[in-house]
């Protein structure tokens, strides 16, 4: 069943060029979709309007349905809703989308309270195991900062544990992992494909690693220049890509065993 | 050519906070860089890559050890000498949106520097803006924009072309194309190589994917919990790694290339 339909999406920010240009495509329950492409082609913008985060100046036409709401006319009261059990969203800038001034467990808490029946042990324990399912130990430590006191990486995953913490049906992650070393990075993932797996859930990726695409999707999409230019199966799309972008982007990669050493 | 730009000695940097816990982020660093070749820092996520760049640009105070711009001390340093130091060091942050008001237009924020210390005039800037943001693959109209509204991926390239445009003599990089697209990142990649050629720059480049890292540096540092754990050169790496966290991340890539090949 599909839980979640694009039809002719557009997305403008000035009213005149399209940030997202007529993009369709429908998502199935349980599928893994990565999204790829150009910096700036629109990615970023397509998973904030599909719930319903695009700015007052952004114009968006075209019909987005998600669990049955037209999530394009649907008032800000039923949005709001559906965040965080329904959808919930990893930023591409965590840091931007946290309280600069309150520590980080403060934050937690109160994400989870909106949602949750349960006392303050209870959260706290429910805290601290996701904070340990993406690899922060030093639990009272990162409960107790102020996001600025974090690494990047650490921000990062405490924007995954909030956004895990409430099982969503749908998870939209833009670039969850970008500033992840590899070996947390392959935890990350791996959390993110089982939370998939066992609740089927859905998640919307979008990322500019084409490994992880190729690892984890079911479905790829390519976006360049806010259109959709290439969507199929994982497998598809990287061993038989059709448009001349797709094979740039799987010939820009580098990989250890290459012998490209640009400064020499 | 063959001279010492940089050297860290012995440098250590402790956090504290008000419940009294200590983390040791930057342990008894040393390192030195010469002038024109490029060193890359990786390490686990935490691991004092980003804090260790911020000493080494006088944003955070070290408790000890020293630091050395062609061979003068540049901790503790105040007021103009600290300015005219600083000014060689150009640091491009992690989190392009913590480097730039978010009230600034961006083609303010890319030539501010160069209006600051006289290499264009005040009329030449919206020119300038222009041009670097050319130099970067960006459309001159988004100099008229403010931060937020730039892509992750544009922001930071404007954070990049700021830092380079006044030729310093050490640019810090810190994981400055993680938030690029490969076929974008490879770009910005060449360019740092060729305006490193044109300028005789020096880098420092933090990262977290080992095979850009590699590419663009001579040696790697691999940081543990606040140490340098093991030192590679960039061509060998791959052989020569001992330790296991580097190991690791070697081992840890997803790899598009097995699934290309049945
Ligand atoms: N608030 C805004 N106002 C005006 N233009 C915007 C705004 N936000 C984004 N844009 C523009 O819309 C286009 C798409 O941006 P978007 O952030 O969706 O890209 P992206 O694919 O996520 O890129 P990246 O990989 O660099 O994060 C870009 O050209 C960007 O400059
Ligand atoms: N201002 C601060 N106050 C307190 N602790 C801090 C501060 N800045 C950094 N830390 C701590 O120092 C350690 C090192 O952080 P740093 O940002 O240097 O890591 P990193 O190697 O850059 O990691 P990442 O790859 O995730 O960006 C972390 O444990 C972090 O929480
Ligand atoms: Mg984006
Ligand atoms: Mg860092």
């Amino acid at each position: 069943m599909a839980i979640l339909e694009l039809e002719h999406v557009s997305v403008s920010y000035d009213g005149q060029r399209h940030a997202v240009d007529d993009v369709s495509f429908s998502v199935e329950e349980g599928e893994i979709i990565s999204l790829v492409g150009e910096s700036g082609s629109g990615k970023s913008t397509l998973l904030h309007c599909m719930q319903g985060l695009l700015p007052k100046s952004a114009a968006a036409r075209g019909k987005i349905t998600l669990f049955g709401e037209n999530m394009l006319e649907l008032s800000e009261d039923r949005r709001r809703r559906m965040r965080g059990e329904q959808v919930a969203m990893i930023f591409q800038d965590t840091g931007r989308y946290m309280n600069p001034i309150a520590r980080v467990g403060k934050q937690f808490t109160g994400y989870l309270k909106l949602h949750l029946d349960k006392s303050r042990e209870e959260l706290l324990e429910l805290e601290r195991q996701m904070l340990e399912k993406v690899h922060l130990y030093d639990v009272d430590r990162v409960l107790h900062s102020y996001p600025f006191e974090l690494s990047g990486g650490m921000r990062q995953r405490v924007g995954i544990a909030i956004a895990l913490s409430l099982h969503p049906r749908l998870l939209l992650a833009d670039e969850p992992t970008s500033a992840l070393d590899v070996t947390v990075q392959a935890q990350v993932v791996k959390e993110l494909v089982q939370l998939c797996r066992e609740e089927c859930a859905t998640i919307i990726l979008v990322t500019h690693n084409m490994g992880v695409a190729a690892h984890i999707s079911d479905k790829i999409g390519v976006m360049q220049n806010g259109k959709l230019v290439e969507w199929g199966s994982a497998r598809d799309v990287i061993r038989h890509p059709q448009e001349a972008y797709t094979k740039s982007l799987l010939s820009a990669i580098v990989e250890l065993d290459d012998e490209q050493f640009l400064c020499r | 050519m063959n001279q010492e730009l940089l050297k860290l000695d012995q440098v250590s940097k402790t956090f504290r906070n008000d419940k009294g816990h200590a983390i040791q982020a930057v342990k008894e660093v040393s390192f030195r860089v010469m002038r024109g070749h490029s060193i890359g820092i990786v390490g686990e996520s935490g691991c004092g890559k980003s804090t260790l760049a911020r000493l080494i640009t006088g944003l955070t105070p070290l408790d000890a050890g020293e630091i050395l711009l062609e061979g003068n001390r540049i901790c503790g340093l105040s007021g103009k000498a600290q300015r005219q130091v600083y000014r060689q060091i150009q640091m491009v942050f992690q989190d392009p949106y913590s480097a730039i008001s978010p009230r600034m237009p961006v083609g303010t924020f890319l030539t501010e520097g160069l209006v600051h210390f006289g290499m264009i005039s005040r009329k030449e800037a919206g020119k300038e803006a222009e041009r670097l943001l050319q130099m970067v693959d960006l459309e001159p109209q988004l100099s008229q924009r403010l931060p937020h509204q730039l892509s992750g991926g544009q922001l930071q390239r404007v954070v990049i072309a700021r830092a380079i445009s006044i030729h310093p003599k050490l640019v810090i990089l810190d994981e400055a194309t993680s938030a690029l697209d490969v076929s974008v990142q490879e770009q910005i990649l060449e360019l740092l190589v060729r305006l490193q050629k044109e300028y005789a720059l020096t880098y420092l480049f933090i990262g977290h994917d080992l095979a850009v890292v590699r590419s663009i540096t001579e040696e790697i540092l691999v940081m543990k919990n606040g140490a340098i754990v093991e030192k590679l050169p960039a061509k060998t790496l791959v052989r020569d790694a001992r330790e296991d966290y580097t190991k690791q991340l070697l081992s840890a890539v997803f790899s598009v290339r097995e699934f290309q090949e049945p």
